[in-house]
């Protein structure tokens, strides 16, 4: 007997054994293009379920609707990297009785491998998939490129379920998802908006203080002493972090210095310095725009790597272990270096964790870009408002009234001096932005926990609580 | 010299950290009736309370013929502007009267002299004018092109050459030169199109003049790679510099670099080039030596 993988949503969801109280997972490579998170519980609260624990690899203001789910029931339970928009809105205000847990992705993916988070079953969409199970992140409707966050759900979930909706004949190889992990395959209208899911070709900053900002860190970078043939680098999200790139190109150049790797989110502007030689391999956990998925789904040394190989703690063979330089952004620095990427200064979730916790940690140089301020808010501060990334683990904090080392990192320091870049203390920048903006008024936290952040080992930083 | 807006607080309070020579906080042109009063007192608040480091500050008074220009100019000489500069100057008279408006308030605050002028040329008559405006004061420390006003006036629209501009342009600097001041030229506003912009800071720097008016710190490293001089440049200059000092120490008026005779203009301009250096910080002032 054949096709017994193809089924409607409702019968994969009913083979899973899924009951009450479980725990069903979700990955975010269709960022805000996303439906199939919506779609999935909508019919999970059809079915009657209740009290399920959702573990997403992040959530964003598209999955709003699951406001009501929670309300109603259904969920009770989220564990995820991020939240954004009016779902995390209503979670900070105490929507949920049970708080948040936040994770990094090497976190989740630890947790997902050792047990500490097990998923009963797996939502997992694709682009494209065989009638098997053999799902991938580019299709005719769409394309997302690397499936990095789905992989650990895929492989140590109980049960794995694909929705697609671009059913390929078999074999859709190589894949990412490989049909023996699948148990279900179910063919919906659509994944996702395409148009959401991979925005289109470079669109460079204008800002002026991301170009600022984008210089100075290449200064940085190219000081660091780690600048040096065979280096490998990573950049987070933000204008300013993703330019880096383009302003260190030149000096790859111009001293004939080539990158061994780039790692974790993969841009058009890696892709394009892979195509000129200048990178070798793009390690690819999550395809950042259009261009870098296009490139995935052809170039051989375009790889994908799980969340587990990417960036987990435990996982030695994971490549943030390899990693040189990484250049993030944060919401907010103290002057103790801890950087806060999840809460925004009026209380409100406002990010994700990412893999900033687990590339800041496992490289040689973290890298943080930050303006000093943003509009009347302060970034550097006395002290973050909730701490997501150690000070231990930061290195250099790039702002636009100067560039502030770790005091751990005297090397770092002597050598940015010596080529002349403004070097000030973390702390001349916490007084600076006091002295334009003032001192803030304490925000007004109430006494529920709404979210807790925990570290890539699996123990608990920080609890965030309900803003009023 | 970079415009901003002096209506608008979030560009005013770190227009300075993308290193432009001078920040001209605006009161005139970009801020509407409505907003005048407000406009005026953000800029004496930013004047007072912002640390803009060694950035010289000017502001963009309202003409005094205004219901604002006096008003204008009392609030930025007690916050202690560097710069005021005049729009729409045409007459050397005008210039006075402003020098003695801010009098008054220099000796109302026991700061005599602190304060100095420039002046926008910004119509035909201003330009006829130009060499009275730019001796009408010990206090005017250069003039400068506004071509919007001054292209409308003489009928005519700007184009990318520039060529309606020339004459302006030229009598500017000639009349900038002859006073012993400084000229400036005139604002490009299309941000996506930097290589017209270059083009238009290359003519300008041919033609004599110190500085360009900038809309965006974008501006800035345009400006900077056409004005701040070669290594080649510098080179030659040194050795010019440093031929001079060989002569003097000799007792020779003449020199000779690399077999070509060596006059004053030649001495002038190499030592320029690296005062022009030592400000861009491509050399310090040890190298220079």
């Amino acid at each position: 007997m054949r096709n017994t993988k193809l089924v409607s949503l409702e019968e994969a969801i009913r083979r899973s054994g899924l009951k009450d109280g479980m725990t069903i997972s979700f990955h975010h490579h269709f960022r805000g293009g996303d439906k199939v998170v919506n779609m999935v519980v909508d019919k999970l609260a059809e079915m009657g379920f209740k009290g399920l624990h959702l573990a997403a690899s992040s959530l964003s203001d598209v999955h709003a609707p699951l406001i009501e789910h929670i309300k109603s029931g259904v969920i009770t339970r989220i564990s995820t990297s991020g939240l954004r928009g009016t779902l995390a809105d209503a979670i900070s205000r105490g929507l949920m009785e049970e708080p948040v847990v936040f994770r990094s992705h090497g976190g989740r993916g630890s947790a997902i491998a050792s047990g500490e988070l097990h998923i009963d079953v797996a939502f997992l969409g694709a682009c494209s998939c065989d009638e098997l199970g053999n799902a991938t992140g580019h299709g005719s409707k769409s394309i997302c490129g690397s499936l990095g966050y789905a992989l650990p759900d895929a492989r140590y979930a109980s049960h794995v379920v694909v929705l697609t909706d671009d059913l390929v004949p078999y074999p859709n190889l190589p894949s990412g998802i490989r049909a023996a992990d699948v148990e279900s395959v179910v063919v919906v209208d659509s994944v996702g908006d395409s148009s959401k899911i991979s925005a289109g070709a470079i669109r460079d900053s204008k800002n002026p203080r991301d170009i600022l900002l984008a210089k100075s860190a290449a200064k940085v970078v190219i000081n660091s002493g780690l600048f040096v043939d065979g280096f490998s680098i990573q950049t987070g999200t933000g204008g300013a972090s993703l330019a880096v790139v383009k302003y260190i190109r030149e000096e790859m150049l111009s001293r004939g210095i080539k990158a061994s790797f780039a790692l974790g989110g993969i841009t058009a502007h890696m892709v394009k310095l892979h195509e000129e030689g200048l990178i070798g391999t793009l390690i690819d956990v999550q395809s950042f725009d259009k261009v870098a998925a296009e490139n995935f789904a052809v170039d051989p040394s375009h790889v994908e790597v799980s969340a587990v190989e990417y960036a987990s703690g435990q996982h030695l063979g994971s490549a943030t272990h390899a990693l040189d330089i990484v250049i993030l952004s944060a919401l907010e620095v103290d002057t103790d270096f801890n950087v806060n990427v999840l809460v925004g200064s009026d209380g409100i979730i406002r990010g994700a964790i990412g893999g900033h916790q687990d590339t800041a940690a496992d490289s040689a140089l973290s890298i943080i870009v930050c303006p000093l301020l943003r509009g009347r808010i302060p970034c550097v501060v006395p002290h973050v408002t909730t701490l997501i990334t150690p000070g231990a683990s930061v290195d250099v904090v790039v702002t636009e009234y100067g560039i502030a080392v770790n005091p751990s990192r005297p090397e770092v320091r002597d050598r940015l001096v010596a080529a002349g870049l403004p070097v000030v203390d973390i702390s001349s920048l916490a007084a600076k932005a006091e002295s334009i903006i003032g001192t803030p008024d304490p925000l007004p936290f109430g006494d529920k926990v709404v979210g807790v952040v925990m570290n890539r080992d699996g123990s608990v930083l920080d609890k965030i609580y309900n803003i009023k | 010299m970079m415009f901003v807006p002096g209506n608008n607080p979030g560009m005013m309070a770190d227009a300075h950290i993308y290193g432009p020579d001078s920040i001209m906080l605006d009161l005139e042109d970009s801020v509407t009736m409505a907003e005048k009063d407000a406009a005026r007192l953000l800029v004496y608040n930013a004047l007072k309370t912002i640390d803009y480091g060694s950035t010289e500050m000017v502001v963009r008074i309202n003409p005094l013929s205004t219901p604002y220009g006096k008003k204008d100019v009392e609030a930025v000489v007690k916050a202690g502007v560097d710069v005021i500069r005049m729009p729409k100057t045409e007459t050397a008279d005008e210039v006075r009267e402003l020098e003695a408006e801010i009098l008054k308030v220099e000796e109302e605050i026991g700061a005599v002299g602190r304060t100095q002028i420039m002046a926008a040329i910004e119509s035909a008559l201003g330009v006829v004018n130009a060499y009275a405006i730019a001796t009408a004061s010990k206090r005017m420390m250069g003039i400068a092109l506004g071509a919007e006003d001054y292209s409308a006036n003489l009928k005519t629209n700007r184009t990318p050459g520039g060529a309606e501009l020339l004459l302006a342009r030229e009598q500017i600097v000639v009349a900038a030169r002859a006073a012993g001041i400084a000229c400036f030229d005139t604002v490009y506003s299309n941000l996506d199109d930097m290589e017209t912009f270059r083009k238009e800071v290359e003519l300008i720097k041919t033609l004599g003049f110190d500085g360009k008016s900038i809309i965006n710190p974008r501006q800035i490293e345009v400006v900077n790679s056409v004005f701040v001089p070669t290594e080649k440049e510098i080179m030659k200059a040194r050795a010019v510099v440093a031929g001079i000092k060989e002569a003097q120490a000799k007792g020779s008026g003449v020199i000779s670099v690399n077999g070509k005779m060596v006059d004053r203009p030649v001495v002038l301009r190499a030592e320029r080039t690296i005062a022009l250096a030592i400000a861009a910080g491509v050399i310090s002032e040890e190298e220079a030596l």
